[in-house]
């Protein structure tokens, strides 16, 4: 559970400014903001995220190895499940985490 | 060599490997503890023993978050669940580890509402969503996770959400440090520092450990190379007799750490008198509980909770294996009474559990990025 998820920041919630949404190989789901509030991503940034909290920015080349460790670690497929769990929107849609294997 | 391939610079992982053995004085013998694991996850999915000499002892460290939580806890948290009108929700690494009476998930068989929540903030979503209900986040985690169970508790108190509280399980990974190191059948070299705690509170923290207790620390990332250029660089301190902390994990670990989690943690959180470690022990200001002023929202000040305590049981050897005292295969249940499927300790359940990291890996010895690098510098 200590492994962080790679994102890419795609919009920001104009009347939140807690909240954006983040794109993982293709999965869009909604994120907290609010622990980097002392240097607030932009869209287009790239963040690593656990249990659906932005924290920390990265670089696009860095967001791109740490999704090799994921796969290297076997562990795509978890963090997939994780992201696709964030909000509780995987039942609302029928989205399954298997959609987005790699 | 696809396999090989698949992995940054596999050249560079030979040679990590070759400068390991040259900095490794043969008339010593190193034992470097992991703190994190996520750590010994990796060392065994890759099979990065196999790369090391064998007076290069790796010892695995208490960060797995499930594993340290004594089963008291959980059963506390579980009694809660009984109640009607109640939700317990937790992360999906909590829901195989066995209470006295059985895991969140065979509560759930019968009949509790038990969730499987991947963020706390849905479970806060899950109290706005239902009204009707108390919704129970049951916190485990260090301080990777304790952000962000902070903030969810100042989202819920400035929605003055009355249906929400947080069972608080919070560990810090300082204090558990200095208790393996004050641990008289303990002798430690250097510490391979945990990766992603080590964001939220930088580098600083680990300070004491090189200048106070004489000891280096190389905060690490989570690949092969990352791993093997830590050992570099501890062997490196240790042959030239430094001991400082240096950061690895430059690429995602800042210096001074995440100042904005740190404070939303001092927002919300107080450090306990102590907390009981399985295997280790109660630790003194080793916890975070809730502060007085989010009383309403703290489980454990809002209902009455019978703070039991349980010993484990008693053929299983997860203190021993917790502290690096014996090899998961060591203990008399690994692999017979206790497996991943069938866990009896919570180091089978978690995949950053020493016991089922080498169950998957060690145990079954697939193909690893150590012997695939060891045939691929003999091939050149």
């Amino acid at each position: 559970m200590c492994l962080a998820i790679p994102g890419k920041i795609v919009e920001l919630d104009l009347l939140n400014a807690n909240q954006a949404v983040v794109d993982v190989v293709g999965v869009r789901r909604k994120v907290d903001l609010g622990l980097l509030a002392d240097d607030p991503p932009i869209a287009g940034d790239w963040v690593l995220i656990h249990v659906g909290f932005a924290m920390s920015k990265i670089s696009e080349a860095d967001a791109a190895d740490q999704m090799r460790t994921l796969n290297m670690l076997g562990e795509v497929d978890a963090a997939m499940e994780e992201v696709c769990g964030y909000g509780l929107e995987n039942d609302e849609h029928g989205e399954s985490p298997q959609r987005w294997k790699q | 060599m696809r396999f090989v391939d698949e992995f940054r610079a596999p050249g560079l992982i030979a040679k990590a490997g070759e400068e390991i053995r040259r900095l490794a004085d043969p008339r010593r013998h190193y034992r470097i503890m992991e703190v994190c694991g996520g750590h010994t996850h990796a060392i065994y999915r890759f099979g990065l023993k196999d790369l090391l000499p064998e007076n290069v002892e790796l010892i695995h460290g208490p960060g797995c978050p499930v594993c340290v939580l004594p089963m008291g806890r959980i059963d506390d948290g579980l009694s809660l669940a009984a109640e009607p009108n109640f939700i317990f929700a937790a992360f999906g690494d909590m829901m195989r580890v066995p209470g006295t009476h059985g895991s969140p998930l065979e509560y759930k068989a019968r009949g509790m509402d038990v969730r499987i929540v991947y963020s706390p903030a849905d479970a806060l979503k899950l109290a706005r969503n239902n009204p009707e209900k108390h919704v129970m986040f049951f916190a485990i985690g260090f301080e990777t996770t304790a952000p962000s169970t902070a903030l969810t508790l100042t989202r819920a108190k400035a929605e003055g959400l009355r249906n929400f509280s947080v069972f608080c399980n919070h560990v810090t990974i300082i204090p558990a440090i200095r208790a393996i190191l004050d641990s008289p059948d303990m002798r430690l070299d250097g510490f391979v520092g945990p990766g992603h705690v080590s964001t939220v509170i930088g580098c600083r923290p680990y300070h004491w450990i090189a200048e106070d207790a004489g000891k280096p620390v190389v905060v690490s990332g989570f690949e092969p190379l990352d791993i093997l250029q830590s050992i570099v660089m501890l062997l490196r301190q240790l042959r030239n007799g430094e001991a400082k902390v240096e950061n690895q994990y430059k690429r995602v670990v800042p210096w001074e750490g995440n100042r904005a989690a740190l404070r939303a943690m001092g927002e919300v959180f107080e450090l306990r008198p102590y907390f009981e470690w399985r295997g280790l022990g109660f630790i003194s200001q080793s916890a975070l509980k809730i502060r007085a002023g989010y009383a309403q929202w703290d489980s454990e000040q809002r209902f009455s909770v019978p703070g039991v305590r349980v010993t484990d049981p008693k053929a299983a050897q997860c203190g021993e294996v917790l502290k690096g005292v014996l090899k998961p295969a060591q203990c008399k249940l690994f692999g017979n009474e206790c497996t991943p499927e069938k866990p009896v300790g919570a180091l089978m359940v978690s995949s950053e559990g020493s016991c089922a990291a080498y169950y998957n890996y060690e145990h079954r010895k697939p193909v690893t990025i150590a012997n695939a690098a060891v045939t691929s510098a003999a091939a050149n």
